[in-house]
């Protein structure tokens, strides 16, 4: 008998439940699309902030003072020590390999610009661009395209189409970016101006006709110099495999007090917590680990902002989530607070029968937990479509929904929904079955 | 008999009378006598509209909240003099910053900076830089600095032109084109950049010794990527002397995280109005369902259709003001709240949210009363008062 009167229940009552189960279905939709949402949030934004660049500097161990005023440097250029370029790959090699979004080696050099009396001195700097490398198996790209997200090339394409910005997200075609075994250059704005030079045109650095490829603007000192291929750098200098210089951009975690404390100092427990965890500190630790002769520090501009902004927005979200979540529960309750009062007549009727208040609660209840479960399935799949259509047309990425989200999400409806229908229920059994039947409700 | 006493005249009177008397009794009475179903609306609405309103006022506030905290980067505009030469070719440097500071506006902040090449006593180069500290220091939050200098004749070192200049932290010599200067390192200074290999000064001593004055002005200013770079224009015509460029690494970082998050918190708040806009719609239409009966007395009594719809409908709009007025001063609260607790800064009461507010919760509370309406329509009262 029992379940017939469920069964009939949903048969004849298809428009009110198919009501309190789109109620059920829009308001898990919605909490389990605002979940994944602040769920990945964090990583979201920590690569949105990767676009401020890189957050870690390696130098040398010995490294000299720098003697740079205004982008120019004055530092004699084969003073000091260097890093070798060989060492760079291994980064792929670190326990946090996966949270490095890339690194560029820059080497500068001061060069002459123009033969003869005329000759003018200008820094190159040579870097990465797009460089292929690889490491073991993994094969990889790395350079200033990546870590210096900022810098904008104007330059031709080499299809001959028209001149368009260079970013990587806008063009793929790489217009007027060098290629790392190439010998052209890229040409700070100020300096392009200074010299009159356009894309296209050679220009004579330390006695080499080399092409300029395109124009960087930077907003900062690069718009005073030129920019190189990292193995043309090498070659000027007569340094084969010289860094001086390495700029890493990684993804981590928002410092706090455990992550400033000296490792040498750590019981070996707590040094593996801290080594296995993605702070600017220990992620520079094994920096200098894979690199010899290295001393890796945190960029404090990038590094230590970061971790504020990050935490603003992760607690906005979560915030935010908390009132759908509310808003979603009450919704819910609504709907089926509402469909469970309409029916105070079909208690009366069953009571007068002899039915029990047990029986009647159990009645609704088991039609409570069927709605549940229907609505909680279609709601999480409508919610992880949401939340894959705000990540697609937000962050350009995938929002990752953890499957174990799935029985947690079924588990709240559930429970909502009883709570929802619970004083319901309470009210429609505690009914008088004579004014029920009387319709005198 | 008078011409006010005829019985039709009186029965026009009357129902005159009592018609208006009666529309605003029924909508009172309706509410205190099913006060349990009427509180639940109103509180559906109430929550509903202090949702909408703190999601508003979050969405518009957050924007400047985020800025601020975004300007712990620094600066992002340089003011530089063309061609190396210093600000004050043309103006007193002290008029130059003023000038900056006027033209982006209040809480803006200026910071003057200096450089020379000095050299140690030993013959090595070294970088000295001229500044304003009480200034460096609030623009330049993510300097890690043990003690700032407060005396005359002290130094802020970096890190790395310490271990060069004064390893032992003792006091040290410098010179500059022959003229000699000595200083005491009140504090080492740590930034993991070019600083690190620096050494800071005051820059009327920085002035005194090298006869440098300010080249360069660092500039952290408020307000979205369009109008800095208006106010760089109108600064350029000013100072025609200076060249004024946007830090593109920090602008473009700051639009970049800000349009991303105000675009989650956009399809987050319109995701939980409608959620709460359900709410509402489910309680209401409960609400207004449940009052069959009142709706078919009301038309066995003979009353028009037009003024049983009308009831209605003024009851939920009843409903939709009163709720929103209220939810409105609690979803302040909560945004107020919210503000508190993530950004230590509460937030500030947007007033022109709620006609938003108020509108909202009218067309939905209306929605609600007319759906099921239009569904009892169809039915005879004759049915609904049988209990059918």
């Amino acid at each position: 008998m029992f379940p017939r009167i469920v069964y009939e229940s949903f048969r004849h009552q298809a428009r009110r439940k198919l009501l309190a189960g789109i109620a059920i279905t829009l308001g898990v939709a919605v909490a389990t699309a605002m979940i994944a949402v602040a769920t990945d949030i964090g990583d979201k934004i920590n690569r949105e902030l990767r676009s401020y660049g890189a957050n870690l500097i390696v130098t040398p161990q010995e490294d000299t003072l720098d003697v740079e005023v205004g982008g120019i440097n004055l530092k004699p250029p084969s003073d000091g020590t260097f890093l070798n370029e060989a060492d760079l790959p291994k980064i792929r090699g670190t326990f946090w390999h996966n949270n490095i979004v890339g690194f560029s080696p820059m080497l500068p050099v001061t060069v002459k610009l123009g033969g003869g009396s005329g000759a003018k001195d200008v820094t190159l700097v040579g870097t990465y661009f797009n460089k292929p490398l690889h490491f073991g198996r993994q094969d990889f790209t790395t350079g200033v395209r990546i870590t210096h997200p900022w810098w904008k090339v104007e330059g031709s394409c080499g299809d001959g189409a028209l001149p368009r910005s260079g970013r990587v997200e806008d063009s793929p075609a790489a217009c007027g970016w060098p290629n790392d075994d190439s010998q052209n250059i890229l040409v700070g704005e100020r300096l392009a101006t200074k010299l009159a030079k356009k894309p296209g045109e050679t220009l004579d650095v330390a006695g080499r006709q080399l092409t300029i490829s395109g124009i960087l603007s930077t907003g900062a000192a690069e718009d005073d110099q030129i920019v190189a291929p990292l193995a043309l750098a090498q070659q000027v200098l007569g340094k084969p495999g010289a860094v001086r210089r390495l700029y890493v951009s990684a993804l981590t975690k928002p410092q706090d007090g455990f992550a400033t404390r000296d490792p040498k100092t750590m019981t070996p427990e707590v040094y593996d917590r801290w080594y296995c965890s993605p702070y600017v500190q220990s992620i520079a630790y094994q920096l200098q680990e894979v690199i010899p002769h290295s001393h890796a520090e945190q960029i404090r501009q990038v590094a230590q902002n970061e971790g504020t902004v990050l935490t603003r927005i992760k607690g906005l979200m979560l915030l935010v989530t908390l009132a759908a979540l509310f808003a979603s529960a009450l919704a819910v309750s609504a709907a089926m607070a509402t469909a469970i009062f309409e029916r105070r007549i079909e208690v009366g009727l069953m009571k007068a029968l002899g039915a029990g208040n047990l029986a009647v609660s159990a009645i609704f209840f088991a039609e409570a937990l069927l709605l549940a479960l229907v609505g909680g399935i279609a709601g999480f799949s409508a919610g992880a479509l949401l939340a894959h259509q705000i990540g697609r047309s937000i962050f350009n990425s995938q929002i990752s929904i953890e499957p174990v989200l799935f029985p947690i999400i079924l588990v709240i409806a559930v429970f909502v929904t009883f709570a929802g229908s619970a004083a319901a229920i309470r009210r429609a059994v505690k009914f008088d079955p004579v004014f029920a039947l009387r319709g005198e409700g | 008999m008078g011409t006010l006493n005829t019985p039709k005249q009186v029965a026009d009177r009357r129902a005159q009378a009592t018609h208006t008397s009666m529309f605003a009794r029924m909508l009172l009475r309706a509410a205190v006598l099913r006060r349990r179903r009427a509180t639940a609306a109103l509180l559906a609405m109430i929550v509903a509209a202090a949702v909408a309103t703190a999601m508003m006022n979050l969405y518009v506030d957050v924007q400047a909240k985020l800025r601020t905290e975004f300007r712990n980067y620094g600066a992002n505009v340089v003011v530089v003099a063309k061609d190396g030469q210093s600000l004050s070719g043309q103006f007193v440097s002290a008029d130059v910053l003023a000038k900056v500071e006027s033209t982006f506006g209040a809480k803006t902040l200026a910071v003057p900076f200096s450089y020379a090449v000095a050299r140690t006593k030993d013959g090595q180069s070294v970088v000295v830089v001229g500044t304003d500290f009480t200034r460096a220091r609030q623009l330049n939050h993510w300097w890690k600095v043990n003690h700032w200098p407060d005396a005359h004749g002290e130094a802020l070192i970096g890190m790395r032109a310490a271990t060069v200049v004064s390893p032992n932290r003792q006091p040290f010599e410098l010179s500059f084109q022959g003229k000699e200067i000595q200083l005491a390192p009140a504090g080492m200074l740590q930034t993991g950049a070019g600083e690190d290999s620096r050494i800071y000064l005051d820059q009327s001593e920085f002035q005194s010794w090298t006869g440098i004055a300010p080249s360069t002005i660092e500039v952290a200013a408020n307000g979205s990527t369009a109008e800095i770079e208006a106010l760089i224009r109108q600064l350029a015509q000013i100072l025609p002397g200076a060249e004024i460029r946007p830090v593109r690494q920090i602008m473009e970082g700051e639009a970049n995280v800000l349009n991303k998050t105000r675009a989650t918190l956009y399809a987050s708040a319109a995701l939980v109005i409608l959620t709460s806009a359900l709410c509402v719609l489910a309680t209401l239409i409960g609400w207004v369902f449940d009052r069959r009966h009142d709706f078919a007395i009301m038309k066995a009594l003979g009353a028009s259709e037009r003024l049983v719809n009308g009831f209605f409908a003024a009851e939920a709009a009843a409903l939709g003001v009163v709720g929103a007025i209220l939810g409105f001063f609690l979803g302040i609260g909560v945004a107020a709240w919210i503000g508190r607790v993530n950004f230590h800064a509460p937030v500030v009461p947007r007033f022109g949210v709620f006609p938003y507010v108020l509108a909202g919760s009218v067309a939905v509370a209306l929605i609600s009363a007319i759906l099921p309406i239009t569904m009892l329509r169809r039915v005879e009262p004759a049915i609904i008062l049988r209990g059918e």
